[in-house]
């Protein structure tokens, strides 16, 4: 019993053999077996989930272990002595050692919190409020969801600093002269997408950090979107923090990572007060912890970290590279199909797409479209998929929005194209 | 597909596509705009009010066909009324978009606003039924700004 929670066993099938640069294919239908929830009917349709940039759904391996985490080791973290606080404890550490090793960072480099979201404005109002001063600037790109923009809109209004856009062109992609004119002597820091959540653009990240390093200008990268897909090499991307959300990454929500460069987490102030976080408490004086502790007060959220574990082992296990061919040939599947019907235009054609697609149809709102596809079964995004300034930059109200995950199938694309037939038709 | 049939009912997707009253009204005494921001529905509703009395009301903007169509066939209905009618038919409909056709027993009184009884059953489409509503209502109280969060 003792260790139970320490080694979750995703219910994958054994790691790929085969070299990286030709992973074996994924055998998705064998892995939906892994996905309870795949397996059901909506509205008397086979559910077709596609939209895992909103959401991903969760394997059994990372419902198994927050079920059995409560079953058998509940206890609060790094204080008791009692036997099942040491196994909780064992259980959270061997989550953030199992984080550390999916990104290529340092154990205590890592640190847990609700999401990406939480991530960057914990950055924002640590990192950012101390090294913004009026008339300095934050670069962010035009392909930037909300929470990638806002943060920094708040510190930037305090400081008397301001948030600049970079530019994309017409296919989405970024410009990356319009970047590099933008990294000038006032940019404190550049905060970028790996991947954009509303056309699936993958940005260049290795050409765009170069750029600003060799500026001097910390980058910071939001993984929420590319983490499922590609995952990150964070020693090796040279970037100065990195944030994902486990709920996207087949985690459960509410349990998100902050990676940052330990030399920046030993220098950065403590964003919130409270227990953990402390090393000695008193009202003339109090320390912090050491880092990462100093970033997570309060009781942490346990058996979202150990879920979170659970799901970067079932995706290791499957292989990010299966995964990343298998998701491109859904993809390119969707683009084809999707580009054939007449009426239907793709929003955004980037150079590079991971899990997303983005369309419209003609005389068919995006939002009629996603309710009348959902009546067949098919669970798609319409809206501003929180990027306004993206969808104002290409002229559009709102996209319908396909999102892929490793579980997905051909016939799922090929559902997605008869429901958007069936659309078009009752807007005929 | 029965409630599909039931929410995009034959009025609603002719508003949709052929909105009434839609464009600029000139020399409008009241205007508000009404702003979805879950899904980027955005419309502008213009009001002339002589004595007390709505005479004239358009709309522009954009929004799907839920949204088009409410404003649609709320134009039509709202002309010659008082703002304290109009009031009461927005609860009225109201009630009808949120419960369905039980909740609102005044439904004789709504005429052809009883096309929209099928979207109670599509809770996240109340806001695109609404937003017409809510923006027209913004103008007469002459907010500017009106937004269906």
């Amino acid at each position: 019993m003792s260790e139970t929670t320490a080694s979750p066993r995703p219910a994958a099938p054994p790691r790929s053999t085969a070299s990286p640069a030709a992973p074996a294919p994924l055998d998705a239908e064998r892995l939906r077996a892994d996905f309870p929830i795949l397996h059901q009917s909506v509205h008397g349709k086979p559910l077709v989930y596609l939209d895992n940039a909103a959401t991903s759904q969760k394997p059994r391996a990372v419902i198994e272990a927050i079920t059995r985490y409560y079953e058998r080791d509940n206890a609060n973290v790094h204080r008791g002595v009692h036997a099942l606080s040491e196994r909780a404890t064992r259980a959270y550490e061997g989550a953030r050692a199992t984080v550390a090793r999916f990104l290529g960072a340092s154990v205590n480099e890592i640190v847990f919190l609700r999401g990406a979201t939480e991530g960057i404005n914990l950055v924002a109002q640590t990192f950012g409020r101390q090294r913004l001063a009026p008339g300095d600037e934050v670069v962010v790109t035009t392909l930037e969801h909300h929470s990638n923009i806002v943060p920094w809109q708040l510190v930037c209004a305090e400081r008397g600093a301001r948030v600049v856009p970079a530019p994309i062109d017409d296919a989405g992609d970024l410009d990356l002269d319009g970047l590099d004119r933008l990294l000038g002597p006032r940019a404190r820091l550049l905060a970028v997408t790996q991947v954009s959540n509303a056309l699936g653009t993958v940005t260049p990240l290795r050409r765009i950090v170069a750029m600003a390093k060799e500026r001097g200008i910390p980058v910071l990268v939001d993984g929420a979107q590319g983490a499922p897909h590609l995952g990150a090499d964070v020693a090796s991307l040279g970037a100065d923090f990195y944030v994902l959300s486990g709920h996207k990454v087949y985690g459960p929500t509410g349990i998100g990572v902050l990676w940052a460069r330990g030399e920046h987490l030993e220098a950065m102030p403590p964003w919130q007060g409270g227990g953990d976080m402390i090393r000695s408490v008193s009202f003339e004086r109090t320390t912090w912890n050491e880092v990462p502790y100093k970033f997570e007060a309060g009781t942490p959220h346990i058996e979202g970290a150990i879920g979170l574990a659970a799901a970067l082992d079932y995706l290791t296990a499957v292989g990010l590279p299966a995964v990343a061919a298998h998701e491109q040939r859904l993809l390119q599947r969707a683009e084809a199909a999707l580009a054939g019907i007449p009426g239907l235009r793709l929003v955004g054609q980037p150079r590079e797409r991971a899990g997303v697609i983005s369309f419209l149809v003609d005389d068919v709102h995006p939002h009629d479209l996603a309710t009348v596809v959902d009546r067949e079964g098919v669970a798609i995004r319409a809206g501003q998929h929180c990027a306004e300034p993206l969808m104002r930059r290409l002229g559009v109200s709102a996209t319908a929005r396909a999102s892929f995950a490793l579980y997905n199938t051909p016939g799922e694309v090929d559902a997605l194209v008869r429901a958007v037939a069936k659309a078009q038709e009752m807007f005929a | 597909m029965s409630e599909l049939a039931d929410l995009y009912q034959e009025v609603i997707l002719d508003h949709g596509k052929r909105p009434r009253n839609f464009g600029p009204l000139a020399g409008a005494t009241h205007h508000a705009e009404g702003l979805n921001p879950l899904c980027g529905d955005h419309l502008d509703v213009q009001a002339t009010v002589e004595d007390g009395v709505v005479k004239e009301v358009r709309f522009t903007g954009s929004g799907c066909a839920i949204s088009r169509a409410s404003a649609s066939v709320m134009t039509g209905l709202v002309k010659g009324r008082r703002p304290e009618e109009i009031e009461r038919m927005f609860e009225t409909f109201h009630a009808l978009v949120t419960e369905g056709p039980g909740a609102a027993p005044d439904l004789e009184a709504l005429g052809k606003l009883a096309v929209f009884g099928g979207v109670h059953e599509f809770p996240s489409r109340v806001k695109c039924a609404s937003l017409g509503w809510h923006t027209l209502r913004a103008a007469l109280k002459g907010a500017a700004a009106a937004t269906t969060e």
